[in-house]
């Protein structure tokens, strides 16, 4: 058998622990899409993979079982899935054009969940859009609200949903719910001054809580949706780490410029020696320092007027 | 007299009643819904008939113009006491039938309940209301058991009809705006529903000993006392006060009234500390048996009026209108204890 694996890698396939054996792997950019597409992962699941699937840390799934033989019939079976997921293709019926930029992953959001700030979906796939195919390791996770059920401060870039609480004191009645609520649920920065609510700004995380307990309307969201950038968490061998916050009070336009600026921060930096060429984005901040990244970053970048950008960021995590 | 009207004629005859009136309807406030993306029904002033919200039920009901949220009454220094403004403008309320039905319940309380409350009746009195036909019922509607389906005593009644609206006017001072500004005149029945999927059986002969029943015990746990029933209710009247003290100068401040809630914490309390009803459950008791009882038993009809506005926004799904539903075997049981 004669295999380009640095190939068959880069067209979302493995190399198994079982000679000759290989696994499909299937992004589903936010982890949501219509049911039709279960079944034909089902199909080739049973046709060329040994029946079962696999579902991923990252929310795609993972056929397991396939014959390195059999990749080329795989990736016409995938051809619909990859349409239908609106996924960047370059050739129409070769598979996934890259593997290296992992599939974007999201929380259910606000199509189902109350606690959700904006559509983590819509706003994953929209960011799949500006960035994929692309080959260098970047790791992004969304998240509806700052619960941050994605995890995503373990992600090279974490966004989380924010709502900055809008108060009209006319209609509060100081029945004390939103300051319970923030107080137990969140970070306590309401308080009641002469029967009305004064909200703490600086220290707010906009989690809409209050917005949530208020039983008369007085607290509405912003109209705007902002959001928490968190940069350069990441799991792994050497020091693994929680992201750290970079950006609070963010729009969704600067976000994707940050993120495709960084491919071009990374394209220049990245160790030429890295294995498989992949290196995680914060090794190479550690390495050329924050404020190099940050002049990358923002690059162009035009954030609205109540962004607040962290500066200097540390990290901490494990150190073996 | 019924008018059709074209929608630049509606908004002409805004015009004109806005140097007398701030007009009040309900309008869809986009984004504006507790969660992200969802849209609220409130009453906002409104200076185009096209933002009135037709098809939908107000979240919150018209009560929030002649008993505001949160209104100060007056202004106090040291020595002396100032009046807060009344607002300048009248105002005029488009509402359904269900609503105009529970002005009738404010009336009560507010101007016949022992003496007239001069804050409610300086609004009240320079208030015209506009009814909204009901085409059909909404969810969770049942005006038709509670007999509140149905209202005559508006001063002008608006529907939509094709590209405009069909109005039925009864304000004498009005005849002469829509008459100049109407295509026809013709006349005009408003919409009203005569049934709901929603049907509630009060039971008569309740007795107090309903107090006593199993039934109330459940809403314990499922109830979470938010007061959301109350604040969105257009019958609930309950309100406190709060002796404001500017913080910058302790000295001088204002007195509010405020909307309260018999389900949140607070209302019963007394000094010393105690309060008459710790369990939601029994929060619950009262309140239904205050819509469906003991107003009854001193105005000679009920107080709700079924609007179902409570049942729409309980976030934990329970429903007032199965509760009222419950009542009769409530007294069954407490007669089989007795």
């Amino acid at each position: 058998m004669d295999l380009n694996t640095k190939q068959l890698r880069k067209n979302a396939f493995r190399v198994t622990k079982e000679r000759g054996i290989t696994a499909s792997r299937i992004r589903v950019p936010g982890g949501h899409m219509e049911a039709k597409y279960l079944s034909m992962v089902q199909n080739i699941a049973e046709t060329y993979g040994n029946g079962t699937v696999h579902i991923t840390g990252r929310q795609g799934f993972e056929i397991p079982g396939i014959r390195y033989e059999d990749m080329p019939q795989v990736n016409v079976m995938l051809q619909p899935i990859i349409e239908g997921l609106d996924i960047n293709q370059e050739k129409c019926g070769e598979g996934y054009s890259a593997a290296g930029t992992r599939n974007v992953t999201a929380c259910v959001g606000n199509r189902v969940c109350p606690y959700g700030c904006y559509d983590t979906t819509g706003f994953a796939q929209r960011i799949e859009k500006a960035i994929f195919p692309h080959d260098l390791h970047f790791k992004i996770a969304l998240t509806g609200c700052p619960n941050d059920c994605a995890k995503v401060r373990m992600h090279d870039f974490g966004i989380m949903g924010m709502t900055e609480p809008q108060y009209d004191k006319d209609r509060c009645v100081n029945c004390g719910a939103c300051v319970k609520k923030c107080t137990k649920k969140s970070v306590g920065v309401l308080s009641t001054v002469n029967y009305k609510v004064e909200r703490y700004a600086d220290k707010c995380i906009g989690c809409g809580e209050c917005v949530l307990a208020c039983p008369t309307g007085a607290w509405t969201r912003s109209e705007q949706k902002l959001y928490r950038l968190t940069i350069m968490g990441r799991t792994g061998k050497k020091n693994p780490r929680l992201g750290e916050d970079f950006i609070k009070w963010v729009d969704e336009d600067s976000i994707i410029k940050i993120i495709l600026n960084t491919y071009d921060y990374v394209a220049h930096y990245i160790d030429p020696e890295a294995p498989l060429g992949k290196e995680h984005i914060g090794y190479i901040v550690d390495r050329t320092g924050f404020e190099e990244f940050k002049k990358w970053a923002l690059k162009d970048v035009q954030l609205p007027k109540m962004a607040e950008v962290y500066t200097p960021v540390y990290w901490k995590g494990i150190k073996y | 007299m019924g008018y059709n009207l074209e929608k630049a004629s509606m908004n002409d005859i805004f015009k004109t009643w806005s140097e007398e009136y701030a007009i009040y309807a309900p309008k869809c406030l986009v984004g504006k819904g507790a969660f992200s993306d969802t849209d609220s029904v409130r009453y906002s002033e409104i200076q185009d008939i096209e933002e009135i919200e037709f098809d939908k039920k107000s979240d919150f009901s018209f009560k929030e113009i002649l008993t505001p949220i949160s209104q100060t009454l007056f202004y106090f220094t040291e020595e002396e006491i100032k009046e807060a403004e009344v607002p300048k403008k009248g105002a005029i309320i488009f509402l359904r039938s269900c609503d105009l039905h529970a002005v009738k319940r404010l009336d009560e309380i507010y101007l016949k309940n022992g003496f007239e409350d001069y804050y409610y009746k300086r609004i009240r009195e320079k208030v015209k209301f506009i009814l909204m036909g009901c085409a059909y019922s909404y969810e969770n509607c049942f005006c038709v058991s509670m007999g509140t389906n149905q209202i005559d005593s508006y001063d002008a009644a608006i529907e939509p009809y094709k590209k405009g609206y069909r109005i039925d006017n009864k304000l004498p001072a009005w005849e002469e705006v829509f008459s100049e500004h109407c295509e026809k005149e013709l006349e005009v029945t408003p919409s009203y529903v005569t049934e709901n999927i929603v049907k509630v059986n009060v039971p008569e002969g309740i007795t107090l000993d309903i107090v006593k029943s199993e039934m109330w015990n459940e809403y314990d746990s499922r109830c979470i006392n938010c007061g959301r029933c109350n604040f969105v209710c257009p019958t609930c009247t309950c309100f406190t006060m709060q002796d404001v003290f500017y913080t910058d100068n302790g000295k001088v401040g204002e007195r509010r009234r405020v909307a309260a809630s018999c389900m949140v914490d607070g209302y019963t309390d007394v000094a010393g500390g105690g309060a008459y009803r710790k369990k939601n459950g029994q929060r619950m008791r009262f309140k239904v048996l205050h819509k469906v009882y003991d107003y009854k038993k001193r105005f000679g009809y009920h107080m709700c009026v079924g609007c179902g506005r409570c049942d729409d926004v309980c976030p934990e799904y329970i429903s007032f209108s199965n509760c009222i539903n419950k009542l009769e075997g409530a007294m069954a049981e407490v007669k089989k204890n007795a």
